[in-house]
């Protein structure tokens, strides 16, 4: 019996999946056909959503791109039924296709099951060789030994700082007292990465699994998952799957028949992109205003209620169990001399290709632009891409050759962070992105730290009055020099990296800011107030359209005559350059 | 059998149903706090002052104190909202694929600005930063539902099924 998966992660779904799901179960009411239907994440491929796996009897699998319920019909008709692929729509699997680059320069330990099991199903999990990994650490490791594994691996935080996760552990195991907490942080509050909600909706259980491992090498009993507000589909799957794993003893006490006790909490956010810090995010959970402190005292003596507490991220505790039954040379044998294993990378923006990449470090940025991501699309020019969100900086693509780990993001000034890559081409202004970013954190600072406060606000008025057009001669070094006062004079990492996107800007892209200030020019034709239109008189056809579009009335001409635009009266909305089909509406 | 007594006391005492039962799971919880203001504002929409009181009393917060957490966080509402709930993306990937056009359409379609609920009380619009969704951006979500690859037109015709569904 041939296998139907659709992908219904929150990217499927928000692609229309779940028409194309009833489309399928539809016609295999109607033409009564023996399939098995299922549910699955998603495979990482997102600009192919919706995805729609057949596996036939042979075991062969069949992925289809961008399958519309019409799609839908037509390969239940043509493939399912009658046995004939319909080649010009797969994009992975038993037949050659364009999208096969997406994978070739892949490896998955993260997503190793996403969009190949059914997320529902702790037996598809098992069947992978899942809760293999808890069961063996419980009867050949000591929790030290365990420790050592996962040290030896090198693996690092993935959740931005990249600390080394065992060595983490092992100051929580040492720290005094009896009563210990772990946290899984999934908070992913950096916008462009989808990492972990992808993770947590796909394969669930890789991330439970790797916490009660983690619990065992600490000793804690009780473990929380901070799972933020806007993902209601992973915060279901989590609490399904901590049912089932209830259920069949691999949670609560005794777990698989140990003398180990541990269960899991499931903590929503409340919208504060700050609870994302450790010890916020430890304040959230006790109820409180999610305000971060001074460290030390570091969560692993003194975190939630005052008891030795370690926190680490989806993506880290992902890895955890691949890394116990494939031994940690095997996770070092990957990535580069201060960055083992892979990295998660959520491909956005101006990319040709957007979706989950998981890639050994070391790879190079334009590998994953052009390769990966399949260049820029709709045949524009790369720019810069911009890693590590609010707190991370805009690379140019003339570094495109460089090696992506800890070190090297971090020389450029940007930072690895969770592994957002949002990717810009030349339409993109970069003294708009980093007043975006600023306004992020302007809105997003808890308000305790009064540089973060205040000076974020200040940079940020300099800025909009560049991009308005009012910018003056001397606002860049203001800008450096609130910069640098912020930096150092902040308690958390969201005010300590707050100007980064700005300092990072200012160093690759200058011309940029000075086109802005002295010449009044935004030479990415993004910012509203520095653009102007005009109609290019002998390629307007004078059909009206642009008129029309038009809602200040601005436009002005008769039928079948080139039409003009007044600039008293133009509001620089754009609607007149989208709308004519000729091209005669000029932007500059 | 105790706590059902007590529980109907106090349900017509404060005039509560429905979210009242959620909010004995949590006595005697640490850190109950949040959970209960998540309780109260899925079963009203939003947090009203009675709520606020009663929860001081379970958890043994000042008001105050409550209300300080309550505006922390910007998932809370402490003023009643609308029907449907959109929230639009405005996160890098969005931003850097003009959802700045998509926050334009929105806001003339439904004549309101972000924050803002419609007169006839259907919509509320909020703006956020990243739905998780970035691959498929422009995105919105109404309610729990995404969507994402929208444009304006799309905006449109999906604001209309909504009106339809009332
Ligand atoms: C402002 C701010 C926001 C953060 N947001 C997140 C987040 O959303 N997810 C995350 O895992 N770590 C986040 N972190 C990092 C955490 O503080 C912490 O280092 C991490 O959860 C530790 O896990 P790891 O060692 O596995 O990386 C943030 C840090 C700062 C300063
Ligand atoms: S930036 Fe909009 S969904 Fe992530």
């Amino acid at each position: 019996m041939k296998t139907i998966k659709v992908g219904l992660g929150t990217c499927g779904v928000s692609a229309g999946g779940e028409k194309t799901y009833e489309a399928i179960k539809d016609e295999i009411e109607k033409q009564n056909i023996q399939v098995m239907l299922r549910e699955t994440g998603c495979n990482g491929m997102c600009y192919r959503e919706p995805l729609m796996e057949v596996i036939d009897e042979q075991n062969h699998s069949f992925v289809y791109g961008d399958v519309t319920p019409e799609k839908a019909k037509r390969i239940m008709t043509d493939h399912v039924l009658a046995g004939k692929p319909v080649s010009e729509w797969i994009v992975q699997g038993s037949a050659p296709s364009e999208d096969d680059s997406f994978f070739k320069k892949q490896n998955r330990i993260v997503l190793r099951n996403c969009g190949i099991i059914d997320p529902n199903s702790i037996d598809e999990y098992m069947a992978t060789g899942g809760y293999q990994a808890i069961q063996k650490v419980l009867k050949e490791y000591t929790p030290e030994d365990v420790i050592d594994i996962i040290t030896r691996s090198g693996l690092r935080g993935r959740g931005g700082g990249g600390f080394l996760t065992g060595v983490k552990w092992k100051f929580c195991r040492q720290a005094e007292g009896k009563k210990k907490y772990i946290i899984c942080n999934a908070d992913e509050g950096d916008p462009g990465a989808f990492m972990d909600r992808s993770t947590l909706e796909s394969d669930p259980h890789s991330v439970l699994e790797g916490m009660m491992i983690c619990a065992y090498a600490i000793g804690a009993e009780d473990g929380y998952i901070y799972c933020r507000a806007e993902y209601p589909k992973a915060v279901q799957r989590l609490k399904d799957s901590i049912r089932r794993a209830l259920a069949k003893g691999f949670l609560g006490k005794n777990i698989f028949g140990s003398n180990v006790n541990f269960s899991i909490k499931i903590k929503e956010g409340a919208g504060a992109f700050v609870c994302g810090e450790e010890t916020a995010l430890i304040a959230s959970i006790e109820g409180k205003r999610g305000m971060p402190r001074f460290r030390p005292p570091f969560p692993a003596n003194k975190g939630l209620w005052g008891k030795p507490t370690n926190i680490n991220n989806v993506e880290t505790f992902a890895n955890v169990a691949w890394i116990i039954m494939n031994g940690p040379e095997a996770f070092a044998a990957m990535g580069t001399e201060n960055s083992k294993g892979t990295k998660v990378f959520a491909l956005s923006g101006k990319v040709a290709r957007g979706g989950l990449a998981e890639v050994p470090m070391g790879i190079t940025i334009n590998e994953i632009v052009y390769d990966i991501g399949g260049g820029i699309k709709d045949g524009k020019k790369f720019k810069a891409v911009q890693m590590g969100g609010p707190s991370g900086g805009s690379i140019p693509a003339s570094m495109g050759d460089l090696q992506i780990d800890y070190q090297q993001i971090n020389k450029t000034g940007a930072i690895m962070g969770s592994g957002g890559l949002v990717v810009m081409d030349e339409t993109t202004c970069m003294v708009d992105m980093a007043k975006f970013f600023l306004r992020f954190t302007q809105d997003e600072s808890c308000g305790k730290c009064t540089f973060c406060r205040i000076g974020t606000k200040r940079m940020l008025e300099i800025l909009e009055r560049i991009t308005d057009g009012n910018g003056k001669e001397g606002d860049i070094e203001l800008l450096r020099d609130l910069a640098y006062q912020i930096k150092n004079n902040t308690i958390c990492g969201l005010g300590q990296t707050a100007p980064n996107p700005v300092l990072t800007t200012l160093k690759y892209f200058p011309e940029e800011y000075e086109a802005h200030i002295r010449d009044k020019k935004c030479p990415a034709h993004s910012c509203p107030a520095l653009v102007t239109y005009t109609i290019k008189a002998d390629a307007c056809k004078g059909c009206m359209a642009c008129a029309k579009a038009c809602p200040a009335e601005a436009i002005k001409g008769e039928k079948k005559k080139p039409h003009e635009i007044d600039p008293e009266k133009c509001v620089k909305c754009g609607k007149c350059f989208e709308t004519c089909k000729f091209g005669a509406v000029i932007k500059n | 059998m105790m706590q059902t007594e007590q529980i109907k006391t106090e349900e017509s005492e404060h005039g509560f149903s429905g979210f009242k039962i959620e909010l004995w799971k949590y006595q005697g919880e640490m850190g109950a706090l949040i959970p209960l203001l998540q309780s109260a504002q899925e079963t009203y929409g939003y947090i009203p002052e009675s709520a606020i009181d009663y929860i001081s009393e379970i958890v043994g917060i000042p008001s105050a104190e409550i209300y300080g957490v309550i505006t922390f966080y910007s998932q809370f509402r402490l003023k009643p909202m609308g029907k449907n709930i959109i929230k639009v993306c405005d996160g890098t990937a969005c931003h850097v694929n003009a959802s700045t056009a998509i926050i334009k359409t929105l806001e003339s379609e439904l004549g309101v600005g972000t924050g803002e609920t419609t007169d006839d009380g259907l919509f509320t619009l909020q703006k956020v930063a990243c739905l998780g969704c970035c691959s498929l951006s422009p995105v919105i979500m109404i309610n729990d539902e995404t969507y994402g690859r929208l444009t304006p037109k799309k905006v449109q015709q999906l604001l209309n099924e909504y009106r339809e569904r009332g």
